[in-house]
């Protein structure tokens, strides 16, 4: 069993409050990942879980007992760096046995549970190297390893894979889903990486300027988000935002008109809006078709990337806002071409003037 | 992935261009050999004097009984009992100096790392020694500090009752030692705190983590850290320790005895008080080889700690 549990949690450098109060329940062997812009804290966050810094004020608990006044080694946590933060002038085996060496275990087991842990990680033939003589990836393996050592309860992972390339992250990433599957421990996973955030976690964590935004699963995230900020975080490219008015309000939906006139029926209930009001509406670029038979709006290509299964148009819409649209890799179309467009309004959030989601109509 | 707007159309190679070499080539020996040959003779010339007079026997104060001698110069000096008292001199202050400042300054240097209110000024009072000459800085301890009539030491030790040391008597190369590690530990602290400044502090936070405590987390990150920087800070003061002249001359002037000669000051007093300028150039010889024989320890210590 190992929980984490963070209750209203706050942290203050001098006059500047950079946590502002965080609850989140992490169950036992859960995944979770935070994410959000940078500088919103996740660092910090993650770094008070591990007894780096201090907490000003809340409570954590791990595994139900109380931790704020607990040294970082004796809360069973290991730590897992960006830079990973190996010991330049010790070998490969003596980095991960580090923390056996300071716990005063006899040279022979510890060397014995490093050689167990660098089977584990393939780095069998690297015991004896030191770290300026490895790979990044062998690097990220050796600290990860060093983590593994210490059979921690909960691993923190704060941006492990960002110093890698992308065939070696994914590879990794691959890696790190199969420990959390072999080892059956809690891990809580700092990334700015889309597709890590949405394989690997089991729990999203949405932060944005020292405060939660949402919690969820990536799916749920990604078809719910709570407000627009989460919507427009998740999912790459990014969600488009169009300034819509409220055309219409009846049993199924609100029918908002969209830049240029076209009308899309939205199957959410009109919470706190009414007709006339000004919303904003939000939809995927992977929810846009090019649809010459019954356009909602029509738009004018700016910049086309190729991405080789798909296509991503850059296209300019009535009122001068661009949308992005991922279209089929062999589509034929060329800059400047004017394309019509169909938006499904089942696929479609509304945010009101306060940036939140209406709810969906069930 | 590929972008319509940015044109991708392979420019044609640029003429190929003659620019690069210049039409009339002149040779680099030329160009470098005017410092080559400054540094030769500035180097080459003092040195091809010393052997020459070294062989020579060369008394200023008969200048005209000159003579080739062959070794009997160094015959002389190397039977010369004062010789090897004062390269042991030597090779104490050297060594004992070593330690402190090194020993000191790594402590300083971790102390001076830390938070502190008054850090900076206290950076720079612990540094400022380094800008005394040694010939003031001499003074000021032998007639200030050490002086066992004036001295702040002494009027200390008096007004607990417990007399007063006469220093430079009692205790002459132990005095020596503690001016020059004074004047040189503001050095080994500079280079050993801008040393540690670049420790990466997730470096730290990963032996923590791993449960280093202080002492521990010293001796295994911060220390392994700082032995290059070690390593050259000894090298270059060794360089100045085994000439060490002007706190000798202005304090003990190599005595009492030959307490404090060490074997700059020796040669001085071979060359300028007895006027054996062949003695001196053989001693001068000698101190050479000495100076090879340390430097080629270091130079192999240092670059064995560069390696790693
Ligand atoms: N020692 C400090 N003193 C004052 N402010 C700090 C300190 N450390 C961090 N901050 C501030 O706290 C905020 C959160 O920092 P943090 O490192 O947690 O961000 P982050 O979410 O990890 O960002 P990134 O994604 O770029 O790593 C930032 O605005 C930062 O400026
Ligand atoms: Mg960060």
């Amino acid at each position: 069993m190992s929980t984490v549990t963070l209750k209203n949690i706050r942290k203050t450098y001098t006059d500047t409050e950079v946590i502002k109060g965080i609850d989140l329940d992490i169950d036992d062997r859960e995944f979770v990942v935070f994410v959000g812009p940078s500088g919103c804290g996740k660092s910090t966050l993650m770094r008070m879980i591990a007894g780096l810094e201090d907490i000003t004020s809340g409570e954590l608990l791990i595994d139900g007992q109380h931790m704020n006044n607990v040294p970082p080694d004796k809360r069973g946590l290991a730590m897992v760096f960006q830079t990973y933060a190996l010991y330049p002038h010790m070998t490969v085996a003596e980095n991960m046995a580090f923390s056996l060496r300071l716990a005063g275990v006899p040279k022979a087991q510890r060397y014995e549970r490093a050689k167990e842990v660098g089977r584990v990680l393939q780095l069998e033939p690297l015991l004896d190297r030191k770290p300026g003589a490895l790979s990044g990836g062998q690097r990220q393996r050796v600290a990860i390893g060093r983590a593994l050592v210490r059979k921690p309860k909960v691993f923190l992972f704060d941006e492990p894979l960002s110093n890698l390339d992308a065939a070696l992250r994914g590879q990794m990433r691959l890696e790190l889903a199969s420990l959390h599957e072999s080892l059956q421990a809690t891990m809580i996973y700092v990334t700015h990486d889309q597709i890590e955030a949405m394989t690997l976690a089991d729990k999203i964590v949405v932060l944005q300027g020292g405060v939660i935004e949402q919690i969820g699963a990536p799916m749920e995230l990604y078809n719910h988000p709570r407000n627009k900020f989460v919507a427009g975080f998740r999912g790459s490219p990014k969600m488009n935002f169009l300034p819509v008015a409220i055309a219409g309000v009846g049993a199924s939906g609100i029918t908002v008109k969209l830049p240029g006139g076209g009308t899309v029926v939205v199957p959410v209930r009109p919470a706190n809006v009414q007709l006339g009001d000004r919303i904003t509406l939000g939809v995927r670029p992977e929810h846009i078709r090019i649809d010459a038979e019954n356009p909602t709006i029509m738009g004018e290509v700016l910049v086309i990337e190729h991405l080789g299964d798909a296509t991503s148009l850059y296209v300019k819409v009535a009122g001068g806002d661009t949308m992005i649209v991922q279209a089929e890799g062999n589509r034929q179309v060329s800059v400047r071409d004017r394309i019509p467009m169909r938006i499904d309004g089942n696929l479609c959030h509304l945010f009101d003037a306060n940036d939140i989601t209406l709810p969906k109509a069930s | 992935m590929t972008s319509s707007v940015v044109t991708t159309a392979q420019d044609p190679p640029p003429p190929a261009a003659q620019t690069t070499s210049s039409p009339q080539k002149v040779p680099a020996l030329a160009l470098v050999a005017p410092s080559v040959i400054a540094l030769l003779l500035w180097m080459i010339v003092p040195l091809a004097m010393a052997i020459w007079f070294a062989f020579q026997r060369y008394n200023l104060l008969l200048p005209d009984n000159r003579a080739f001698t062959g070794i009997a110069n160094f015959t002389y000096i190397l039977t010369d009992p004062a010789l090897w008292v004062s390269i042991g001199i030597t090779l104490v202050l050297v060594a004992s100096v070593l330690v402190i400042t090194i020993g000191l300054g790594t402590l300083l240097a971790v102390l001076f790392n830390q938070e502190f209110p008054g850090r900076g000024i206290a950076r720079v009072l612990a540094i400022s020694p380094f800008f005394v000459m040694p010939t003031v800085s001499a003074l000021i301890w032998k007639n200030m500090l050490m002086h066992p009539v004036n001295g702040l030491l002494a009027q200390m030790t008096r007004g607990l009752g417990l007399g007063a040391v006469d220093w430079f008597a009692d205790f002459p190369l132990i005095s020596i030692i503690i001016i020059v590690s004074w004047e040189w530990l503001p050095f080994a602290l500079l280079i050993l705190l801008t040393a540690i400044q670049s420790l990466d502090t997730d470096q730290i936070e990963a032996a923590r983590m791993d449960g280093a405590k202080p002492l521990a987390l010293f001796r295994f990150v911060v220390l392994p850290h700082l032995s290059r920087a070690i390593a050259v800070v000894a090298m270059i003061e060794t360089i100045f320790f085994l000439t060490i002249f002007a706190e000798i001359f202005v304090t003990t002037g190599g005595g009492p005895g030959l307490a404090t000669t060490n074997l700059a000051y020796y040669i001085y007093l071979k060359a300028l008080l007895e006027f054996d300028v062949g003695g001196a150039s053989a001693g001068g010889l000698i101190a050479v080889v000495l100076a090879n024989i340390v430097a080629l320890f270091l130079v192999r210590s240092v670059a064995k700690n560069l390696d790693t």
